[in-house]
């Protein structure tokens, strides 16, 4: 492998589609935190220019993956995960708490958080084992599998932070593309449906008209001989569904914290408080929504500017976006993120290797996962859980672990002509 | 091994299908999420009002209301700045209410119950926590203000009268109502406007144009600087002053004479038609109605039985009474009536009248007030022989009234102060209401001596004396002579115009030394209103009323220029008109002719008596 040629195979549209989105994030930090009184453009204590030496140090870790043999990853890859599941052990313990989450290793005003780069290590280690074994079939590897993807997700939960657990939801993606069955994603769905079904209608009304649905089937099932259910499994089913439903309203009532509630309520409109807890939201609509087409123009929000967003560098920076750039330029961002992950996804395809595709499905699913919920939050189509927008967000440990998380899969792709 | 590998060959192969899946669902969501994106920016306008609601204000900038000055340019009403001091409830933070509740000498009873009720108003918009807070005091309370986080203050003008007087002239301003913003939307809550007086009736010139500013206030509602850098403001335009025609002096003097008294008094300059001083009595000190003390004033004005807030000289429509004969004779000469030499005996059977010889021309009628005489001058008037034919009541009485309101009597005179009275002159009409069964010249004779029906305000008695003193014309009274800036006025033009009384000059002539001889001659009824080197010409009369009779002296000086014309009303003082208002209309004149009273004694008399009967109150 010549030098010159490796340079060719790595996949230059990937890495400038992630430079676009990178500046994207430390212009848009620059208008979040610009305060028209402070005329130095470069202080250094101010979060752009941070968010500058965390780029930097990115580019770095970027070129040493690049440079580094691709299959160190896959060889290393349980090493790699129990080391972050021991990190993430550990900050539980002595870990700092931020705004309720105790998920940092704090040294002064530097913070590494171990579950940005926890779900890497996850992606490795599920593409690892499941390349190399079968897990459809074998019990004993499923529950193997499930156990590499749930493990890191309880440790998450217990520091307290919820959006980053939901992510692991991501990884299901990657099964079903391996051959999980496809009624799993299909209940998935169903599941949300009745989730939100069981918050906004009475329970008893609901379980009515299930009741009724199931016996309009059985009824037109005896009509239509070519449909004849049998009675005893559409019960089943109903009372499946009966059950699933009485769980979501009991856990919705008793797992859930409050807060929490009051965030679902907000998004499902029973709760109007624009002042408590619907303020981010109704704000963030308020910022996104006046942007117009053409948006007002850099460093001329006055939403984001002036503080009405809260969080507008980090959780809510597409604020920033939407109202300084308008629909153009909420239109560019989508846009480029929809290339990143279905360029990954045909990427992942191509890969000769086991290991890269099922890792390369896990990078695409992971990203697409945040955006959907990370946006989904600030249009007020998801209720507000706090996690960065990839590539975008402030913050040097939710880049990093991007860069790693996309650069090891540049990384497999540019040798993926090499390895069998 | 080798089946393992062929294994996830097929599997690689049995669900590649699935990549488009997958692919299907990021695009599916990127497409809702544009959508919803969409519908935000482009479809829902309501988020960029939002958007201004939350980070623009408008500020009102409020112009300086027009000052106030005399005809010699002393100022009589001028702006001075107050501070409210505002809060906001949901900044205040880490108060210590001790020392704040000593900076502005409250108890902390008096600031829980203040911040309890800005609470329950709203926790984030400001209101008022302590009102118009002077500006003496205010400069302590500021040094200190940036130490309580919530409290910021807030400017505004109140109206200040440094002479306190004249306030029935220039009235006061308060807080517009519901009815007012409705009917123009220049006034939102909480603007002032002129009540009464010349700050009502000049309110559009005084009030000026505001302004407003659109400034950008972040999220703690901190300024933040203007928008669009002021592309969007507009300045405030101050005020015109008003230049008044009054006398400061005069006003002084004449209500000195008039502090213990109930009347008027309204002093003209006959050829200007300008009001020199106008005075009801009791009057109050402008300055009570103004600021925090103004509610509790009011209310204590309001209830005074003498009634100071009530404007006698414009709207207490008197009986006129003997000061009536001269435009009796003055009518009946003119229509012919009468001839200058008539002469009636003062036949006591018709009319009860003083002791005095009968007048054998019209000049010592006016001079001695004969009611007899004017009895029978009234009555040639009424009984008047229509031009075809039969005597006609309803035809005399006609030409009468009209003859009379051609001296500004039953008429409301087109005057810059509000609120004026029109007096009665009564009309056939009237008489055939009042009389249904019928009416002659017997059942309304009382108004040849200014009785009956007959009612005038004090200040038509004044504008009829100006008219004697122009023999035969005015100009109708006004209390500005001009408003604008220093450099640029403006002034009615109606207070240009002569309104002529079409009666014969040879007339005026005839009532001028009528009532030169009240005044001058042995047997006139005016002599206490004489003044050394001053021709001054005047009338008395006794109003009857249900009380006390009241005391009338309507006068001019000098006779052959006169400066000044004048009408005195002095509420039920015994002794009829010479007794009281001519005394002190002869001070009046005095003091604006030759600029101060040298008859300190005299004054004194007519200063420091109270002639008034009590008011009588209906106890219940």
């Amino acid at each position: 492998m010549s030098r010159k040629s490796f340079f060719v195979k790595i996949d230059w549209t990937l890495i400038t589609i992630y430079l676009l989105l990178v500046i994207t994030g430390v212009v848009n930090i620059y208008a979040a935190v610009y305060n028209p009184e402070a005329n130095a453009v470069f202080a250094t204590d101010t979060r752009y220019f941070k968010q500058l030496i965390w780029i930097f140090a990115a580019l770095i870790i970027a070129v040493f993956v690049l440079v580094i043999d691709p299959a160190f990853f896959a060889r290393n890859s349980y090493i790699i995960y129990g080391v972050f599941i021991l990190l993430l052990c550990a900050v539980l313990v002595i870990g700092t708490a931020t705004k309720g989450a105790k998920s940092w290793f704090g040294v002064g005003e530097f913070g590494i958080q171990p579950s940005e780069f926890a779900k890497m290590a996850t992606a490795l280690a599920l593409a690892r084992f499941i390349s190399r074994t079968d897990f459809i079939r074998n019990t004993k590897n499923m529950l193997i599998t499930l156990f590499i993807i749930v493990f890191p997700l309880l440790l998450v939960l217990l520091q307290n932070d919820t959006g980053s657990a939901l992510v692991y939801i991501a990884f299901v993606l990657p099964l079903y593309r391996e051959g999980l069955s496809r009624y799993v994603l299909i209940m998935g769905f169903a599941l949300i449906g009745l989730f939100i079904c069981a918050l906004l209608v009475n329970i008893w009304l609901l379980l009515t008209v299930f009741l009724f649905i199931t016996l309009l089937i059985w009824g037109i099932g005896k009509r239509i001989r070519r449909l004849n259910f049998k009675f005893k499994y559409l019960l089943w089913i109903f009372l499946g569904v009966a059950c699933i439903t009485g769980l979501t309203k009991v856990a919705y009532e008793y797992v859930l914290q409050p807060h929490q509630k009051d965030r679902i309520e907000v998004l499902l409109g029973q709760k109007v408080d624009n002042k408590g807890v619907g303020y981010n939201v109704n704000q963030s609509k308020i910022a996104i929504g006046s942007g117009g087409f053409w948006g007002k123009g850099f460093l001329n929000g006055t939403q984001t500017k002036y503080n009405f967003v809260p969080e507008q560098d980090t959780d809510f920076i597409f604020c920033t976006i939407g109202e300084e750039w308008g629909f153009v330029g909420a239109f560019i961002v989508v846009g480029l993120y929809m290339l990143l992950i279905i360029r990954i996804i045909n990427k992942a395809e191509r890969q000769r290797s086991g290991f890269a595709r099922i890792y390369g499905y896990c990078v695409s699913s992971i990203l697409f996962f945040h955006i959907l919920i990370n946006i989904g939050m600030t249009i007020g189509l998801l209720p507000v859980i706090g996690i960065p927008l990839p590539f975008i967000s402030y913050g040097g440990s939710s880049l990093w672990a991007f860069t790693l998380l996309v650069f090891i899969f540049i990384r497999q792709d540019a040798q993926r002509t090499e390895l069998v | 091994m080798q089946s393992v590998k062929q294994y996830f060959q097929r599997m690689k192969q049995k669900f590649a299908g699935r990549k488009k899946v997958i692919i299907a669902i990021f695009v599916v969501m990127g497409v809702v999420y544009l959508a919803r994106i969409f519908f935000l920016q482009i479809i829902d306008s309501s988020y960029a009002e939002k958007a201004n609601r939350n980070a623009l204000r408008f500020r009102t900038q409020y112009p300086a209301r027009g000052l106030m000055f005399d005809r010699k340019g002393e100022l009589l009403v001028y702006n001075e700045v107050v501070y409210d001091l505002m809060v906001i409830p949901s900044q205040v933070k880490d108060l210590d209410t001790a020392k704040f509740c000593k900076l502005l000498n409250l108890t902390v009873e008096e600031f829980n119950s203040r911040m309890e009720k800005a609470k329950k108003y709203s926790r984030y918009a400001p209101s008022i926590f302590e009102k118009q807070i002077a500006k003496n005091e205010f400069a302590l309370i500021a040094e200190k203000l940036y130490l309580y986080k919530g409290f910021y203050s807030q400017a505004r003008a109140l109206r200040f009268y440094p002479k306190a007087l004249a306030a029935h002239v220039l009235g006061y301003v308060g807080e517009v109502n519901d009815n007012q913003i409705a009917k123009d939307h220049y006034y939102k809550t909480g603007d002032y406007i002129g009540m009464s007086g010349l700050e009502k009736s000049y309110e559009k010139e005084l009030r000026g144009e505001k302004g407003s500013k659109i400034t950008l206030v972040d999220v703690h509602n901190r300024e933040k600087g203007a928008y669009q850098n002021g592309l969007y403001d507009t300045a405030a335009v101050v005020g015109m002053n008003l230049y008044t025609t009054l006398d400061i002096d005069l006003q002084q003097y004449a209500e000195e004479l008039m502090a213990n008294k109930r009347g008027s008094i309204v002093a003209i300059e006959p050829e200007t038609g300008e009001v020199l001083c106008f005075v009801s009595a009791p009057s109050y000190n402008p300055n009570l109605l103004v600021g925090r003390v103004r509610g509790n004033n009011y209310k204590a004005l309001a209830d005074d039985v003498s009634k100071p807030l009530f404007n006698r000289a414009l709207m207490a429509q008197y009986p006129p009474g003997s000061i009536f004969k001269v435009a009796q004779a003055l009518v009946a000469l003119d229509m012919g009536v009468i001839s200058p030499h008539s002469g009636f005996p003062c036949d006591k059977s018709l009319v009860g009248c003083h002791n005095h010889p009968s007048a054998t021309n019209v000049r010592d009628a006016i001079k001695m007030s004969c009611n007899p005489y004017f009895y029978r001058v009234f009555q040639r008037i009424i009984q008047r022989r229509n031009p075809k034919g039969s005597i006609d009541s309803k035809y005399g009485l006609l030409q009468w009234r009209e003859a009379m309101l051609r001296m500004g009597f039953g008429t409301r005179l087109d005057i810059d102060l509000p609120n004026l009275k029109r007096g009665k002159i009564p009309d056939t009409a009237f008489y055939n209401r009042w009389y249904p069964e019928g009416w002659n010249f017997y059942t309304i004779k009382s108004n040849s001596i200014g009785q009956g029906e007959v009612e005038v305000v004090p200040l038509q008695m004044a504008n009829f004396a100006a008219i004697v003193a122009n023999r035969g014309w005015y100009i109708t009274p006004h209390f500005v002579r001009s408003y604008g800036t220093e450099n640029e006025r403006w002034r009615r033009t109606a207070y240009n115009e002569k309104h002529l009384s079409h009666i014969d000059k040879a007339y005026w002539d005839i009532a001028v030394s009528g009532m030169w001889a009240v005044v001058h001659e042995a047997g006139g009824t005016g002599r206490l209103a004489r003044l050394d080197n001053i021709a001054v010409c005047g009338k008395t009369g006794t109003a009857q009323n249900k009380g006390t009779d009241h005391s009338v002296f309507i006068a001019f000086a000098p006779m052959n220029n006169p400066k000044i014309a004048i009408s005195v009303y002095v509420e039920n003082a015994a002794g009829g008109g010479g007794a009281w208002a001519a005394p002190i209309a002869g001070l009046l004149i005095e003091k604006y002719l030759n600029g101060e009273v040298k008859r300190k004694d005299f004054e004194k008399k007519y200063m420091e008596t109270n002639p008034c009967q009590p008011i009588r109150t209906n106890k219940k």
